[in-house]
């Protein structure tokens, strides 16, 4: 079976503002109908990606091709065929839900035929059947997602850029929000979102995370999990944490100790024995309530791999 | 292409008539000015409180001051003992003018000698004490001339020369009755149509940038020139509904008589709001809330009813500040507005103000419209 097209193509894209490298060479591709997601905190040059993917931000140096159109010459040509959906939704909150889509409909030449079977299916799939008419600003946070989502695709684009899609939205209406992505995804929409939540990102198909203008791992989310932590996870229950904590840090086998509530994450050094460590924290005096392997969440890996690269 | 700037006029259209307060500001606000302005701002002042201290107080010295009374121009308000009760009096702000008679007044009258009268005069309001000078010069002149011809014909002389060497019969044309308001209306035409075009062009693309819309609408396949029309168009047809309304109440409320072509009038005034759009997306490009776009409305509109002529004559004004109105296309329209409605002239007699009007207009708008077009670039 041949490997699905791929709709975006990057190699070594960089954009400087100043003598700030804002993105400094990221090179990736996403194929069609895959769940594409850009994971890093807030500055690390993921809008600036995705601003350039939509062709709306020339790069510096580099080549992006999205839909088969260079990023840096046919950003009009990207805009006609991209869904976009931003942070802040681009709802106009004084407009109803089918003024907007309406609005929306007309920015994107949809053939007024064609519109009016597209804005009830859309209505239908963002379950706003009853609210055509109400104002958009009196929607909660759930339900602008979806309309907004809604208006992305009005003119039903082969690709999606979602732009911190689920920002300040509660996890009842993600979890829906999420489902409308993936009946996207399966009729062979490409879905390309940019996050600083871990959850979200283990959503995606692969995750790229970004720091500080680099991609710095890319992979399916579970291979990202297994490679970056370099060594194996386990979750420890003990008290007094701050003699636990002061043993740990000592040990060489000890790659990392991050605190999770009441719990500790540790990294041992592949290899070691769990064993040990638990008999030099009892000889510290440490009373050991649980000490066992986990799978580790992208938030582990992502947390390892920041302090792994701050230290350095 | 077409379809892209309907929908954005379309939008722009339910925005406005949704948003209470601009809808407030759209119809209420051009009503509220003219009647505001039509009203207060009256320049022609009359019965205007006088004291007299006339210390002669016999049939010529209350004659003059009859004839003062009569003419319509003074109210005496009272009299006084002494001369410094006349200055307390103005002082006090009873009376805005006041009148000291020589002791001599009448005997010198009646000697064929000019008697003497002093005006005191509040200048703190130039235009009353305009009016006072001018209308207590006329009164003495004309009544002296006829108290000069009573004295011939007593004395069986033939009247002197002096009587009516000059008659001065004066013409006033275009506003006979010199009324404020006719002046007013065309000035207030233009300065309504300038303000609400610009505050409204600016807030509505300040408010698509406030509210993070803009952005959407920069990934969406709108071209700049296309934003632009489609909102200026949905503003267009309202500032020229708002001239048609003004007009409409100068005309039939007002009284004003509009003496020139309709058609001259609206081209012109489409000329004219070419440089207010202009300037609405200028302030839009540099104001990132509608707070900052408000400073920068005010700014820019201070000049226009400062400087254009709208209340204050311009030939009055230092040299500089000229200077400044004759970058006001205010100024122009102004002058073009009071030509078509008032003397009723065309564009051949127009020109001057026409093309620099034209000429600035189109640098303003251009300059804007590059400028709004690399910002959203």
């Amino acid at each position: 079976m041949a490997a699905p097209p791929a709709v975006i193509t990057v190699r070594d894209l960089e954009r400087r503002f100043g003598d700030f490298r804002a993105v400094g060479g990221v090179t990736f591709d996403v194929a069609q109908g895959e769940i594409f997601a850009l994971l890093g905190p807030n500055g690390c040059g993921k809008t600036t990606t995705i601003r350039m993917l939509c062709g709306i931000l020339a790069p510096t140096a580099g080549r992006g091709e999205v839909l088969g159109y260079d990023v840096a010459v046919d950003g009009e040509r990207i805009k006609q065929s991209i869904g976009y959906m931003s942070q802040r939704f681009g709802l106009y909150e004084d407009l109803t839900v089918r003024e907007n889509l309406d609005f929306y409909a007309g920015v994107y030449s949809v053939p007024a035929r064609r519109a009016e079977a597209r804005i009830a299916e859309l209505i239908a799939m963002a379950g706003l059947q009853g609210r055509e008419r109400q104002l958009a600003g009196q929607l909660s946070g759930g339900w602008k997602q979806r309309l907004a989502l809604g208006c992305a695709i009005v003119h039903e684009p082969p690709l999606l850029f979602l732009d911190e899609p689920t920002a300040g939205v509660d996890p009842v209406s993600r979890r829906r929000f999420w489902r409308m992505i993936y009946g996207l995804a399966q009729t062979g929409v490409t879905v390309f979102l940019t996050t600083h939540y871990l959850d979200e990102a283990e959503q995606a198909h692969r995750v790229a995370i970004m720091y500080a203008g680099k991609l710095i791992a890319l992979d399916t989310p579970d291979r990202v999990k297994q490679t970056a932590l370099g060594g194996e996870l386990m979750e420890l229950e003990c008290a007094p944490s701050a003699a636990a904590l002061a043993v740990l840090e000592q040990r060489p086998d000890v790659l990392e100790v991050t605190p999770h509530g009441l719990k500790f994450h540790l990294v041992l050094r592949p290899g070691a024995a769990p064993a040990t460590v638990q008999t030099a924290l009892e000889a510290a005096g440490v009373q050991v309530a649980a000490f066992r392997t986990i799978a580790p969440s992208l938030e582990d890996v992502f947390i390892s791999m920041l302090t792994e690269r701050d230290l350095r | 292409m077409l379809q892209r700037v309907l929908a954005l006029a379309r939008k722009e259209f339910i925005q406005i008539l949704r948003d209470r307060r601009t809808l407030a500001m759209v119809l209420a606000l051009p009503a509220m000015q003219l009647l505001m302005f039509g009203y207060a701002i009256n320049t022609t002042v009359d019965h205007i409180p006088m004291v007299v201290y006339d210390p002669v107080n016999d049939s010529v010295s209350r004659g003059f001051v009859e004839a003062l009374r009569n003419s319509s121009y003074f109210d005496l308000v009272g009299s006084t003992m002494d001369a410094d009760a006349v200055r307390t009096a103005i002082d006090q702000g009873r009376a805005k003018a006041g009148l000291v008679l020589d002791a001599g007044f009448s005997r010198d009258l009646q000697a064929g000698r000019p008697g003497t009268v002093q005006v005191v005069v509040d200048g703190s309001d130039p235009n009353y004490a305009q009016t006072v000078l001018f209308a207590s010069a006329t009164v003495a002149s004309v009544h002296g001339a006829a108290l000069q011809a009573q004295r011939a014909q007593r004395l069986g002389q033939p009247a002197g020369p002096s009587v009516a060497a000059i008659d001065l019969r004066p013409t006033v044309l275009y506003n006979p009755g010199m009324a404020s308001v006719t002046f007013m209306i065309p000035g207030l035409i233009g300065l309504i149509l300038q303000m609400q075009t610009l505050l409204l062009t600016t807030f509505a693309l300040v408010r698509e940038r406030e509210r993070g819309t803009l952005e959407q609408l920069l990934v969406s396949p709108i071209k700049p020139w296309e934003l632009m029309a489609g909102k200026l168009l949905p503003y267009t047809v309202l500032a020229l509904a708002n001239i048609t309304a003004a007009l409409a109440v100068g005309v039939f409320w007002f009284r004003v008589d509009f003496a020139g072509s309709l058609a001259a009038f609206y081209v012109l005034s489409l000329l004219f709001l070419v440089s207010s759009l202009g300037t609405g997306l200028f302030i839009s490009t540099i104001s990132q809330t509608q707070g900052q776009a408000t400073q920068a409305a005010l700014f820019m509109l201070l000049p226009s009813i400062l400087l254009s002529g709208f209340v204050f004559p311009r030939e009055a004004m230092p040299l500089p500040l000229q200077a400044v109105g004759w970058v006001v296309p205010l100024t122009y329209y102004l002058r073009i507005l009071r030509g078509i409605m008032l003397k009723g002239v065309g564009v051949d007699v127009l020109w001057p103000d026409v093309w620099p009007l034209a000429v600035l207009g189109i640098a303003v708008f251009v300059i804007s419209a590059l400028r709004f077009r690399k910002q959203l670039a």
